[in-house]
């Protein structure tokens, strides 16, 4: 049977795919942000860390959906994903190659569980999909693994509860753990922490409600997931809204997780970044060798 | 049934979204007024539309059904005047990127400062939520 063997959130914001793209990971800017990623992307290529198949939770930025189509939560079940043009030409990386047959599967399970998906059978993904798989697998030429993409509505206003995305992922565990084949599952989480990208008051970041967020999802993931909308734009900025998307990984995860290594910057472009490994109870899978790294 | 479901107030929800300092939540209200203007932008997705909307930008904007007010903003580059049309960031995203500048440059814009000042703001930690929470009770 399929299996989730852990839970990783990731920024995704697109200056770090610049990055990689001017070559400019190792200055003096951006040298600490892919330092902090290091242990991740070694994590990640250990003989049985590396997933069969990422289930990635993300949102799409006005990209594959325009003012037209607003699904709250949608399932990508195409064979392929092609990278967006965003308005400065497509990112150069490799398609994302979808599973079908798990990604029906879950969509299938969802709705009988009271999920009401939007199945895509053609998409293409943005930098919320693409920039934490550079993060974390590099350049390679082809993904490592399959790739399911999640998007999730926190555009245009109300999104989702976080109760309602916890939920969900606890109903996506449900469903990767009764499909058929044996396979390895992660579940990304993606965007945050805090960040405002408009008006007077961009700029906004709060270091006590981050930390506070990264604990609570670690412990209390119940209580977290009660936080109201209002909480996260007071605190954590407009686009801080992004976080309730970590609840739909950690709801994934079940009661009790490990967490195997937590990295932790500001500031990165307009944003603070955070980035985690967790594991579900009874994986057994040993951590990297460096466990935090939190710049702030 | 012993559970009653415990429902949302639209009304006081809503309301509590205008009460952030400096800060416009895309509501379905803005999401109306900024149909086109956030139309337009997506359309800048296309090569072909960047490269003609850069050659002539008013007979591009033109083919809008957009308000005098937007076309103006779009055209000055005025991100807190083009939210204040509906305008959503991510929308807009597309117009500065078709301009090759960054989201940082971007959010900068609208902050009153030079982006020397904001870049850093942002190096020493980012602008800090104190006074910065609600309007109405000056947290
Ligand atoms: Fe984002």
């Amino acid at each position: 049977m399929a299996r989730i063997t852990a839970g990783i959130t990731s920024s995704h914001i697109p200056a770090l795919g610049a990055a990689i793209q001017t070559g400019t990971s190792n200055n003096d800017y951006w040298g600490p942000v892919f330092k902090g990623y290091e242990p991740i992307r070694e994590w990640v290529k250990e003989p049985g860390n590396t997933p069969d198949v990422v289930i990635l939770v993300y949102n799409d930025h006005a990209s594959a959906f325009d003012m037209n189509i607003i699904p709250t939560f949608a399932i990508g079940c195409a064979e392929v994903f092609k990278p967006a043009d965003e308005g400065w030409g497509p990112r150069p990386v490799p398609d994302v190659i979808g599973h079908p047959d798990l990604a029906w599967h879950i969509a299938q399970s969802l709705i009988l569980d009271e999920f009401d998906m939007t199945i895509m059978n053609q998409m293409d993904v943005d930098h919320g999909c693409t920039v934490p798989l550079s993060m974390i697998f590099g350049e390679p030429e082809v993904w490592p693994c399959k790739v399911i993409p999640l998007p999730v509505n926190v555009v245009t206003y109300p999104p989702p509860s976080g109760n309602r995305c916890f939920r969900l992922g606890e109903s996506i565990r449900a469903a990767v753990e009764s499909f058929p084949e044996d396979l390895d599952v992660q579940v990304w989480g993606t965007g945050g922490m805090s960040h405002q990208l408009q008006g007077p008051r961009a700029g906004l970041i709060n270091k006590d409600f981050d930390l506070n967020f990264i604990e609570q999802l670690i412990k209390d993931p119940e209580t977290l997931s009660k936080m109201p909308h209002i909480e996260y734009l007071r605190e954590a900025g407009s686009e801080g809204i992004e976080l309730v998307m970590w609840l739909i990984m950690r709801g994934a995860l079940g009661d009790k997780v490990e967490e195997l290594y937590r990295f932790y910057h500001i500031p990165a472009s307009n944003t603070a970044l955070g980035a985690l490994i967790l594991q579900p109870e009874g994986i057994g899978a040993k951590p990297p060798k460096v466990r935090e790294q939190v710049n702030a | 049934m012993t559970d009653k479901k415990q429902r949302i107030d639209i009304h006081a929800y809503l309301a509590e979204m205008e009460d952030i300092p400096g800060t416009r939540v895309f509501t379905a209200q803005r999401a109306r007024k900024g149909y086109w203007l956030n139309q337009f932008a997506m359309s800048l997705m296309k090569e072909e539309n960047r490269n003609r909307f850069l050659a002539d930008e008013k007979a591009y904007l033109d083919e809008w059904d957009l308000t005098d007010a937007a076309k103006k903003a779009v055209l000055a580059r005025d991100y807190n005047a083009m939210i204040d049309e509906g305008g959503n960031i991510y929308f807009l995203s597309k117009l500065f990127s078709t301009d090759k500048k960054s989201f940082q440059f971007a959010a900068g814009s609208m902050t009153g400062m030079t982006q020397e000042e904001y870049a850093e703001m942002m190096l020493k930690g980012g602008r800090s939520p104190e006074g910065q929470r609600s309007i109405k009770e000056g947290r």
